[in-house]
């Protein structure tokens, strides 16, 4: 472990990971093959209070910062990053009730969390992936109200959540500068979700379609002014970018945990295939890939913690941790070899697992644009 | 209902180390923990709470670190936890030890009922517990499952060698829990934090002037260790397996017939 924790972080770490590990642990491989997370097993986070991490101590929370939040997040990814995101994706819808929500849509959306809820954020359609300018859901005003249409894809919690942060564009025309966000609850009429994605991994984390029609919301629920729908999505995603990382760092650490422990215990040509040095490399390298990106992870999270809103540095954090990701779960089947390639043994499931990472919350050739267009404007 | 719990730090180990000229437990270097039984004594204890209402007190007696298991029982939901500490406690027994506590629950009392374990995994001597309530003349109920209160009524379910005795008396009562009682709960991440930062009264032989000194400390414990060891495994055991309960019957009368004991 490369970071230096305080006594309050290795107890709090100490507690989550009990939790996960006797509670969690043992149903993560029949769910997984389900592709659904039972909600017994999220009621254990919830009495422990994982929901309620990043909400602020004003509205109920504990008001934890990023950094602690991330460590936490970490240690459960390492049982099971599919079970941690579904905590996590509420503090993402969170995030934009932070930065630009007033105190009594702060306090709304805590109320609804509070008793144990899920919430969702709703941004991407089957054609705005990483052109979220591209979106066709709509929010017409009426009288004191806004009647909200569109398809929204691939909504993580999309069947679990109580409360869900929408983007809609309020003036077509305005292009990027007419998209708006709004509170909806999930119960609203003319809410409907679709089917439940089989997708590759995080397949405890509940991903859906929502489709919106004629749904009718108060024009209070608005987050921020009219039209500032876009720039709030990109400040809460280079935050949210950044945290996910976290997860990624979660699944590798237990890679390597899972790869050490098999190649001491592995024999072949008659010792433990850790005696060879082709595997002594492969495993140092998983470690330093890990160090380094939980460092990465650890700085940009204390960076969030002082304000910054980590335009750069989200992108850089979640583009090299998943890279190294990747790399690290392939590496941990190879050692495995025959038996990393089963369902049997843990680690086929990691290296499917940490593939999103690559993908979600801006892919990173995406990211790499955004860096190298901070880049640009930096060098000006 | 007010409740107290008591609760014991113990050494987070098997091996058990012993000092071979005091004869007792060697502890330095040995992660402490909560007791396990107390553990379930705590949860009884939270659902009593959670179930009438009231408080959850936890007491412990012993060193400045003992404060750790302490602030562990508020992070699962005590309300308070007051550590009984002093050089004149040190060294001792059963006796002396539940003297002292009794002591120290009347001072903070009064209490409905009096929690602990069954027994502590360390000692494993079990008298603590049940002496406390000879010291308090508190009706005694070891080995309690679960109790419930109706009106001044204690009903209490025991664990018992040939089943489930249930029990009805009055309060206050001492009860203590087993493994089977229940599964303690986890704490939470906000009462966790609190148990971290809250304040832990110490309770010193100052806060005792009517104190019987002749009853606290190794001087006033009667028990004296003799000797320690661990008795050698002299027979070993056969398991009998088979595919039904008849098959297995079977084959133990003729190992029994075999052994001539039949």
């Amino acid at each position: 472990m490369s970071l230096l924790y305080t006594d309050e972080q290795k107890e709090l770490l100490a507690m989550v990971r009990e939790m996960a590990e006797n509670e969690i642990k043992p149903y993560v491989q029949e769910a997984d093959e389900k592709g659904e997370c039972p909600r017994e097993l999220f009621d254990w986070g919830f009495k422990m209070g994982l929901h309620m991490l990043e909400i602020p101590e004003e509205y109920g929370g504990t008001g934890l910062s990023y950094e602690t939040t991330a460590m936490i997040f970490e240690e459960l990814a390492k049982v099971d990053a599919g079970y941690a995101i579904s905590f996590v994706t509420s503090f993402v819808a969170l995030r934009n009730v932070i930065l630009a929500g007033t105190p009594e849509q702060g306090k709304y959306f805590a109320d609804v969390v509070k008793p144990g809820r899920f919430a969702a954020f709703a941004l991407t359609e089957p054609n705005a992936g990483s052109d979220p300018g591209a979106m066709r859901a709509t929010a017409v005003k009426d009288g004191d109200d806004y009647i909200l249409n569109g398809n929204k894809t691939f909504i993580t919690n999309g069947a679990l959540a109580s409360i869900m942060v929408g983007f809609f564009k309020t003036s077509p025309e305005k292009g990027n500068r007419g998209i708006s966000a709004f509170i909806v609850d999930a119960d609203a009429p003319g809410i409907t979700i679709g089917k439940h994605e089989n997708k590759m991994g995080l397949r405890l984390s509940n991903t859906t379609d929502v489709t919106f029609e004629n749904v009718r919301v108060k024009a209070s629920a608005m987050l921020g002014e009219e039209g500032s729908g876009f720039k709030l999505a990109l400040n809460a995603l280079n935050l949210s970018r950044a945290f996910v990382a976290t997860m990624a760092v979660g699944i590798m650490q237990r890679a390597l945990d899972e790869s050490v422990k098999y190649a001491k215990e592995r024999k072949q040509f008659g010792e433990p295939i850790i005696n060879f040095q082709m595997v002594q490399q492969m495993l140092a390298d998983m470690a330093i890939k890990i160090e380094a990106s939980r460092c990465l992870v650890n700085n940009t999270m204390r960076m969030m913690d002082n304000g910054s809103l980590v335009r750069k540095e989200g992108s850089i954090t979640k583009t090299f941790v998943s890279d190294c990701a990747q790399e690290v779960t392939s590496n941990a089947v190879q050692i495995f070899g025959g038996y990393g390639y089963s369902k049997e043994y843990p680690v086929e499931k990691l290296m499917r697992d940490c593939k999103v990472f690559q993908i979600f919350e801006g892919a990173n050739q995406v990211q790499r644009m955004t860096i190298a267009g901070e880049l640009n404007r930096e060098y000006k | 209902m007010n409740i107290v719990v008591c609760i014991k730090q113990v050494p987070d180990t098997t091996e058990i180390k012993i000092d071979p000229v005091k004869n007792t437990l060697i502890r330095q270097g040995v992660p402490s923990i909560m007791n396990p039984f107390d553990k379930n004594a705590l949860e009884t204890a939270l659902q009593l709470k959670d179930a009438y209402g009231g408080k959850v007190v936890a007491i412990a007696m012993g060193p400045q670190q003992a404060k750790a298991v302490l602030r562990e029982a508020i992070s699962m939901g005590a309300d308070e936890g007051y550590l009984v500490t002093d050089r004149a406690f040190g060294g001792s027994d059963t006796y002396a030890t539940s003297y002292i506590l009794s002591q120290a629950i009347e001072k903070l009392g009064p209490f409905d009922v009096i929690m602990g374990g069954k027994q502590a995994i360390d000692g494993d001597t079990g008298q603590t517990a049940p002496s406390i309530a000879e010291h308090l003349g508190a009706t005694r109920l070891t080995y309690v499952l679960d109790l419930k209160a109706e009106g001044d009524k204690v009903i209490a379910r025991r664990q018992v060698e040939e089943g489930i005795e249930v029990i009805e008396t009055k309060f206050p009562v001492l009860c203590t829990a087993t493994k089977e009682s229940n599964k303690p709960r986890y704490a939470t991440v906000s009462r966790k934090l609190y148990s971290l930062r809250c304040d832990i009264p110490e309770l010193t032989i100052a806060d005792f002037p009517d104190i019987d000194t002749t009853k606290i400390g190794l001087k006033g414990s009667p028990t004296k260790v003799k000797a320690t060891f661990t008795p050698k495994r002299t027979a070993t055991g056969v398991n009998i397996e088979g595919n039904s309960p008849a098959e297995m019957a079977g084959s133990l009368i003729d190992k029994l017939a075999e052994a001539k004991v039949l």
